[in-house]
């Protein structure tokens, strides 16, 4: 999808930025100067206000991320789950990612992680590592 | 032979893929289903109303050759976690097929707006408030009263705004009816909007539930034509907790930074692009069936005080049976922690509960007789939120427990106003002074002071309410800020 073709699809549409934002970021892996540009010119926006709409969101990169992405819940019931003493085993790996997000809503079966939309529960030291290699 | 087994994220997070292909591989006939909420159980799988739980691929010939005695736990229905439950919402749960019109239809689906359209907008109205339904994203304002103001408000365009940006940790009721009876959220919308005059509905879901996503978009897809004229429309979130707060949520449909709008005005009457909007979370919306299928007097029958007809209590964190516990209002703290929950899983002893999400309150056992009831919570300087619990166990330290609430503050604040913004971020450098030791009992009463600050002068609850886990473990846990003997 180009992005004449995402703004296409959105540009009618009440409160159309963040439709066209996760479309972009989806494409792209990153939403970037020229596409905060288009963008801006399509919506009849600022620069400024579509820049302050993608940096207020932690979904939106500026730059894209080369590496697989482990999306690591580090919230409160994973916490009580024993995900800090978790990350402690984990071995930097330059070839990942692990991001923390807060809350996948899987909090009865933590510590929990996701990688793309596929979730992941009940881990330990030896499934996460698996996890990782797997990537 | 038909064995059923949950399709959602819980589920999937567990392997249920993998033991539904197993049983698939065997000949048997697979049946994806909602899942009962006995997550400890997950993957759950159901032959002839007996489970067998938790499943892997490599017990399926087992079962299917009769055995498995070790992991079956009789009938589902019949199992004290399911049997002490009062499910009106979750009725559904673990017994249909989420996106089957048809199993919906068999289970009373559209019985609710069925009625709403036969006794009119202001009589619908009437019966929500008569239920004493109050909002269950946590701020349990009532609900009829939100929807009469809207109704009462002259617009050409108003909308129904669904809340699913379920972002507190220990919460999973909202997806759970998302991903498994989708349906009941879009009808108790489409009541609404036919209660309230409203012919456009959005349903903002957080970007971390992908499942519940896909599973509302399709289902709104295969219901369009029973709602009609009224229509629903999924939108998704981008990572920012803050917009589980109505206005900041209001600025994020609108495509705007999620930032927080000072009330007045109220969204009721200017909301989303400043129209007339009712904007209730997902237990609210899809309690609304129910009530209007078996009368506000059935729901109102259920609670105490003015806390009235059930919750959907999420039991997690550090706890042998965590899972989905839907019951009346006025069953004690304890009872959900120990009898329900069985304590925690670690095996350890219970030392602290978080209820309410990131900004509830954390409570040691000697509250444990605390009926859950809004206003039993608030007497406790708590409060029940969203109506999770998160235990812990006495591994945990309270102290870097107050620091992460004060450092989640900081990360997830929207920035608009300056008790939030800076508070959170002066509050987590204070707390690492006291976790270092230094002049532990002057920064406590900095702490206390900021706390007073950010609790009444933010403006929604974020700032307003982090000051809850903060003075709580504060409060009940002090031995862990004073001597600082914990790595």
């Amino acid at each position: 999808m180009t992005l004449a073709d995402i703004l296409a699809v959105h540009q009618d549409r009440e409160g159309a930025l963040l439709p066209i934002l996760h479309d972009v970021q989806a494409a792209f892996g990153h939403v970037s100067e020229d596409h905060i540009r288009a963008i801006a010119h399509a919506l009849n926006l600022t620069r400024a206000e579509v820049h302050g709409v993608v940096s207020f969101y932690h979904d939106y990169r500026s730059t894209p991320e080369p590496r697989p992405v482990i999306k690591l819940c580090r919230a409160e019931a994973c916490q009580a789950r024993g995900v800090d003493a978790l990350v402690d085993t984990i071995t930097p790996n330059a070839a990942v990612k692990i991001e923390t997000v807060y809350c996948l809503g899987l909090c009865s079966v933590g510590p929990a992680a996701m990688i793309g939309t596929d979730v992941h529960a009940r881990l330990d030291a030896t499934k996460l590592d698996a996890l990782v290699k797997s990537l | 032979m038909k064995v059923r087994i949950s399709d959602d994220a819980l589920a999937l997070a567990c392997g249920a893929d993998a033991v539904a292909t197993a049983f698939a591989d065997a000949g048997a006939e697979v049946e994806r289903v909602s899942s009962w909420g006995m997550h400890w159980l997950e993957p759950l799988v159901e032959i002839n109303g007996i489970g067998f739980g938790p499943v892997t691929a490599a017990d399926v010939a087992e079962i299917l050759n009769g055995g498995a005695d070790a992991l079956c736990i009789g009938p589902i229905a019949a199992h004290p976690f399911i049997a002490r439950q009062q499910r009106l919402t979750f009725a559904r749960a673990g017994k249909t097929r989420p996106l089957s019109l048809d199993d919906y239809y068999a289970t009373g689906g559209w019985q609710g707006l069925a009625k709403a359209r036969e006794i009119g907008p202001s009589a619908t109205i009437d019966a929500v408030l008569a239920s004493g339904l109050r909002g269950r994203g946590g701020a349990g304002f009532p609900a009829g009263i939100k929807w009469r103001t809207v109704a009462g408000a002259s617009a050409n365009q108003k909308y129904i705004v669904c809340n699913a940006d379920e972002g507190d940790s220990g919460t999973f009721a909202d997806r759970m009816v998302m991903e498994g009876d989708p349906f009941m959220l879009i009808e108790g919308m489409a009541i609404a909007g036919h209660a309230v005059g409203a012919t456009k509905g959005y349903v903002y879901i957080r970007s971390e539930y992908p499942h519940a996503i896909a599973k509302m978009e399709a289902a709104v897809k295969a219901c369009a034509h029973l709602i009609a004229p009224f229509d629903v429309e999924v939108r998704v979130g981008a990572g920012a907790y803050v917009c589980g707060e109505e206005t900041s949520l209001l600025n994020s449909l609108e495509g705007k930074r999620g930032e927080v709008r000072a009330k007045p005005p109220l969204p009721a009457l200017e909301g989303l692009f400043g129209k007339p909007t009712v904007v209730n979370n997902v237990l609210t919306l899809a309690t609304v069936p129910w009530v209007m299928a078996n009368g506000a007097e059935a729901y109102a029958a259920y609670g105490m005080g003015r806390s009235r007809g059930t919750m959907p209590i999420q039991i997690a964190g550090n706890v042998k049976h965590g899972g989905l516990f839907e019951t009346a209002f006025g069953i004690t703290l304890g009872e959900l922690v120990t009898d329900i929950g069985g304590g925690t899983d670690s095996g350890r002893p219970v030392r602290a509960v978080q209820v309410g999400g990131p900004l509830g309150a954390y409570h040691p056992p000697s509250q444990f007789d605390t009926p859950f009831d809004y206003e039993a919570f608030t007497g406790i300087d708590g409060l029940i939120g969203h109506g999770g619990l998160v235990v812990f166990d006495d591994q945990v330290d309270m102290a870097r427990q107050a620091r992460f609430a004060m450092e989640f503050c900081a990360a997830e604040s929207c920035g608009k106003c300056t008790p939030c913004r800076l508070g959170s971020t002066r509050g987590t450098e204070t707390l690492d002074r006291v976790l270092a030791g230094e002049n532990v009992d002057a920064n406590l009463a900095l702490i206390e002071d900021l706390c007073d600050t950010m609790k009444f002068g933010s403006l929604c609850a974020l700032g307003g309410f982090t000051p809850y886990p903060v003075m709580s473990a504060i409060t009940h846990f002090r031995e862990d800020f004073v001597v600082r003997t914990k790595a």
